[in-house]
């Protein structure tokens, strides 16, 4: 499996740079990681979502979906592609270290 | 590594729930992926975006040899809908969203929706029949225009 550094710390990772293994995720790995997908600075509106979608995943073991997280009342449709730019599901779940999401909606 | 896709330009012509769904999924799948998406209603595909009949798209139980049934029992009353009822909750457990719902989420993630224009004449709708997420009425040039430098899907 391989393994990528970010500072001090190796996380194990997939082919496409999603973590496997989400107790390895911490606030300045995401942080890393948004740097990576562009997103200078986590703000508290990205914070929430991130939180948002890791408390879904260890649930419900799946990234939720758009539509999901529009319903969930923590960002509307419109803003997570704001904050999320070039693909917000995508980004969003390989900042909050889970895996690549799945479904086509 | 080939190039990746930039924009997407799909033309939904169909009135059925197969047709509108396939350009609903394919646009918001574009969004998705960062991809730049235009929709363009045409023919019965405009029914998709007419604020009275947005919700009503049905799957069609007859000549349509996808539903794996007797035509004659496609032509009973309520069976379209039926069909059709059952086919949303389904859709609606994978978080698939009925049709006037799907076209707000498609439109909040960034896709522009047009209207044909040929189409509209032809059917006698007006701007104002149509959904408020409609950018505008246009025509095949126009929609050229739109698409220059993507790829064009036809549905």
């Amino acid at each position: 499996m391989p393994q990528k550094q970010i500072g001090n710390a190796t996380i194990d990772v997939d082919a496409d740079g999603f973590m496997t293994n989400l107790s390895q995720w911490t606030r300045d790995i995401a942080a890393a990681l948004a740097k990576e997908e562009g997103i200078a600075e986590l703000t508290a509106a990205h914070w929430k979502v991130i939180e948002y979608m890791q408390k879904e995943f260890k649930e419900n073991g799946a990234v939720p979906t758009v539509r999901k997280i529009n319903k969930s009342g923590v960002i509307s449709t419109k803003e997570l592609y704001e904050i999320f730019p070039g693909g917000p599901v995508k980004k969003a779940a390989r900042i909050a270290g889970l895996a690549k999401p799945v479904g086509c909606v | 590594m080939e190039d990746k896709i930039k924009k997407v330009s799909i033309i939904i012509s169909k009135g059925t729930l197969d047709g509108v769904y396939a350009g609903l999924i394919m646009a918001n799948g574009a969004r998705m992926e960062g991809i730049e998406a235009n929709l363009f209603f045409a023919f019965f595909g405009l029914d998709a975006i007419i604020k009275k009949r947005m919700g009503k798209i049905k799957v069609a139980t007859v000549g349509n040899p996808g539903m794996h049934m007797a035509s004659l029992l496609g032509v009973l009353p309520g069976m379209s809908a039926m069909a059709t009822s059952m086919m949303l909750k389904t859709m609606d457990k994978l978080d698939i969203p009925p049709v006037p719902e799907f076209i707000e989420m498609v439109v909040d993630a960034g896709c522009k929706l047009y209207a044909c224009k040929v189409s509209v004449d032809m059917f006698k709708v007006k701007k104002e029949d149509f959904c408020p997420q409609v950018d505008s009425i246009i025509t095949v040039g126009d929609f050229y225009e739109k698409a220059a430098g993507g790829e064009i899907i036809f549905i």
